[in-house]
């Protein structure tokens, strides 16, 4: 006598699983690994070794040794929040300083919240944010990005990112134009390629636009998210342009320099820190885009995207309490 | 043909695995032995009204619906009354059924068995009503509602399309593209009498675009039929549900609570209209339905004419065996079907397929802690949200679910297909509609 399962329908269930969309969100990462290896070399592999491996290490000895229960490093999600620090740091970082980084990431911001799933913010960014408090002068010296197969000069050139150039020529009463003379400032083409200083992975806008289109078209991000940040930045950016083009820079300039697309893209998109509806995940995009530029205006640091991101992370559940979908069937009175 | 229509929101696209699209209806030959459930209708079961050791012919009552929704049942062969017992039907529970020693196939006198197609339309809007009734006819797509009650309007509303889901949206399952195909005549047919009953002049047949033969079909059929028309249809699931039929079809929402008719649809399925035209033009009874056999392990994939009573098991044996791994019988499609502890399981008037499953495919995957994706949320067609909705119903929050609209789930299963942490998320939404089901009630 055959013995079947009974079980509660539905019976089959779409090919989607968990370790999918994190290798989906790695796979997206490639193009923008590549530009910083080529930029970068020997530094952007050991850096992003580092904090790969730190990432799932400390995932393993927490989850093995600490909560004794299942360990699930294999999902993903650890390599995923790895790659992601990396990206978000300098190239030339001590190792010493990166491992830390990674315990924040895993250790604070996501296991002792509960692991996958269940932390508010963003694991990567809570790491960079800590390194970038408790180192700020090794965070912010950029290598001076040099293509690989290019003469090299001497190894230990740093210099500031564009946006650093920016908020200290206007902190100098510098009009936008004596900035942008400055032969350190990378033009439109560099921006574009990510022929400039910064973090690992924010270098090239092309690479980065190319990941996104993938997870668009793999349905691991909506498109709607990043466009709403990247355009509130866009037309907020541009308004002060508009109103004072000699202190404001044009909006094109926000758009490619610093973390924005990194952000926008791959951080802010996080699905477990993210509002869950669309006209959630709308709101929670203006709010990172104004305040991104609120802090690259006038806040202290340069650059204001991983900020942005966090404080916006803080209001998600209120976003998700605040905005339903729109119910079928229910007619508002 | 017009450009596809479709529903919003939600929706999924399982794979569609129609094997049995091509192979004509056949029909079985009668078991030794039909076993009957009484309960095989939405609403009260009817009361029997024969005992053991009468004897039955084909087409007579043997249970009478006697509360307002509740259907007759009729004995699909003749024969002996065996036994009135307990039977294990595909609840899952054993329930009162009349147990019929099939003796021949001799058929009521007044019942027309010739293959001839009567067109003309001769009962008066009553008539039919209380004929549909006499016949025990019920919803074939599945829900099994008394059709009658549907045909009765409430004081007040007034119907103005009749629909007719030809949409057969749940895969594996050919039944209804079968008879769409091969009975299409009789199907307008029952669609004008349904018409008639309901007093509307607009009927529109809702069919998926992956059964292009079907929609030229009817669509060439139905020129001959004033006010009925063709409407081809996005492949989506679960556009046979009856909300998201009508919103594809003509764009009107359902009030959430609230029965088709309060936006002037009635809806019905095309095995339905075909039901009905057997009973008002044949004056046959509801006895026997197209019944799809199917499943990747299984041989012969088969769309069989069925009496009601026929063990599950013969038509398995006819579509060429149970296959050595089989791990889960389904009656019914795999995104809403039931699984079945037993071959032995007979066939009712809402069985519209039986399904066989491989072992593999048989058990749920490992289910990993929910990571936001809002994918559930994205594909659920009535707007909810089903991770919230789960969630609130394991932490038994109820009054809390009921707020958050889960009585307007359809149980459609699109949450728990899409969800890619593999979460038993419709388990604990019916737990949580049960539940407020029985809060609201206590309430009254």
């Amino acid at each position: 006598m055959n013995m079947f399962t009974i079980s509660g329908s539905p019976h089959v269930h779409g090919d989607e699983s968990v370790k999918k969309i994190m290798y989906a969100v790695v796979y997206a990462m490639v193009p923008a690994m590549l530009v910083s290896i080529y930029f970068f070399g020997l530094d952007a592999v050991r850096v992003l070794l580092i904090s790969v491996l730190a990432c799932l290490f400390f995932e393993w000895v927490i989850q093995k040794y600490l909560i004794k229960g299942p360990v699930t490093i294999n999902d993903g999600s650890a390599v995923v929040a790895g790659i992601l620090l990396a990206f978000n740091i300098p190239a030339n970082i001590p190792a010493w300083m990166l491992i830390i980084g990674a315990l924040v990431t895993i250790g604070v911001a996501k296991m002792s919240f509960g692991g996958l799933g269940k932390n508010p913010f963003n694991p990567a960014l809570v790491g960079r944010v800590f390194m970038l408090i408790s180192f700020p002068v090794q965070m912010t010296s950029w290598p001076v990005a040099k293509p690989l197969f290019a003469p090299q000069l001497t190894d230990a050139i740093t210099g500031p990112t564009a946006l650093g150039l920016l908020k200290e020529g206007v902190g100098a009463g510098k009009t936008i134009e004596q900035i942008m003379s400055d032969p350190q400032m990378p033009d439109y083409m560099d921006q574009l390629t990510g022929s400039m200083s910064g973090s690992l992975g924010e270098m090239s806008a092309i690479a980065l636009i190319l990941g996104g289109i993938y997870m668009v078209i793999r349905k691991v991000i909506n498109w709607q998210l990043p466009v709403s940040i990247i355009l509130t930045v866009f037309v907020f950016a541009g308004i002060f342009h508009l109103i004072d083009p000699q202190h404001y820079i044009n909006p094109t300039f926000h758009l490619l320099t610093g973390g924005l697309m990194l952000g926008a893209i791959y951080m802010a998109t996080d699905m477990v820190s993210s509002p869950m509806n669309m006209t959630g995940k709308i709101i929670y995009g203006v709010g990172i885009g104004l305040i991104t530029i609120i802090i690259r205006l006038w806040g202290a640091y340069p650059e204001g995207i991983s900020f942005a991101i966090l404080i916006m992370n803080a209001f998600t559940p209120l976003i998700n309490t605040a905005f339903k979908p729109k119910r079928f069937g229910l007619i508002k009175k | 043909m017009n450009s596809l229509k479709t529903f919003a929101p939600g929706g999924v696209h399982p794979e569609e695995n129609k094997f049995s699209e091509n192979t004509p209806i056949s029909s079985l030959p009668l078991p030794k032995q039909l076993v009957i459930p009484l309960g095989q209708n939405l609403g009260a079961p009817p009361k029997p009204m024969v005992k053991k050791g009468d004897e039955v012919k084909t087409g007579q009552l043997i249970a009478k619906g006697e509360a307002f929704i509740s259907a007759n049942i009729h004995a699909p062969a003749s024969g002996k009354v065996a036994k009135i017992d307990d039977a294990l039907d595909s609840s899952g529970y054993r329930r009162q059924a009349i147990f019929i020693d099939v003796i021949d196939d001799i058929w009521e006198e007044n019942i027309d068995q010739t293959p001839d197609i009567v067109r003309e339309i001769t009962l008066t809007k009553e008539e039919i009503v209380s004929r549909v009734k006499e016949c025990g006819i019920v919803g074939l797509g599945g829900a099994t509602f008394p059709s009658h009650v549907k045909l009765m309007i409430p004081d007040g509303k007034k119907a103005e399309y009749l629909l007719i889901n030809g949409v057969e949206c749940e895969p594996y399952l050919t039944s209804d593209h079968r008879l769409m195909l091969e009975r299409g005549e009789e199907i307008l047919i029952g669609i004008k009498i349904l018409m008639k009953a309901l007093s509307v002049d607009k009927a529109i047949i809702g069919i998926e675009n992956n059964k292009p033969n079907a929609i030229q079909h009817l669509t060439e059929l139905s020129k001959n039929y004033v006010g009925v028309t063709v409407q081809a249809l996005k492949v989506k699931y679960p556009q046979g549900g009856e909300k998201q039929l009508i919103k594809a079809a003509v764009n009107r929402e359902v009030p959430s609570g609230k029965l088709p008719i309060e936006v002037g649809c009635v809806v019905s399925n095309v095995g339905t209209a075909f039901a009905v035209y057997e009973a008002v033009q044949k004056n046959k009874p509801l006895i026997e339905r197209v019944v799809t056999v199917t499943g990747k392990g299984l041989s012969n994939p088969s769309n069989f004419l069925v009496r009601v009573g026929t063990p599950i098991s013969d038509l398995l044996n006819a579509a060429g065996g149970l296959p050595e791994n089989t791990g889960k019988l389904i009656n019914g499609g795999p995104m809403m079907g039931k699984s079945i502890s037993s071959p032995d399981i007979p066939i009712v008037k809402g069985s519209s397929g039986i399904l066989v499953m491989p072992v593999e495919e048989s058990r749920r995957k490992k289910p990993n802690p929910c990571i936001r994706c809002s994918k559930c949320t994205e594909v659920c067609p009535m707007g909810l949200e089903p991770y919230f909705l789960s969630k609130l119903s394991k932490l038994e929050l109820f009054e809390k679910a009921e707020k958050n609209n889960i009585m307007d789930c359809i149980e459609c299963g699109s949450c728990q297909f899409t969800c890619p942490s593999s979460l038993p998320l419709l388990d604990f939404l019916r737990l949580g509609k049960l539940r407020v089901g029985q809060l609201i009630r206590t309430r009254k």
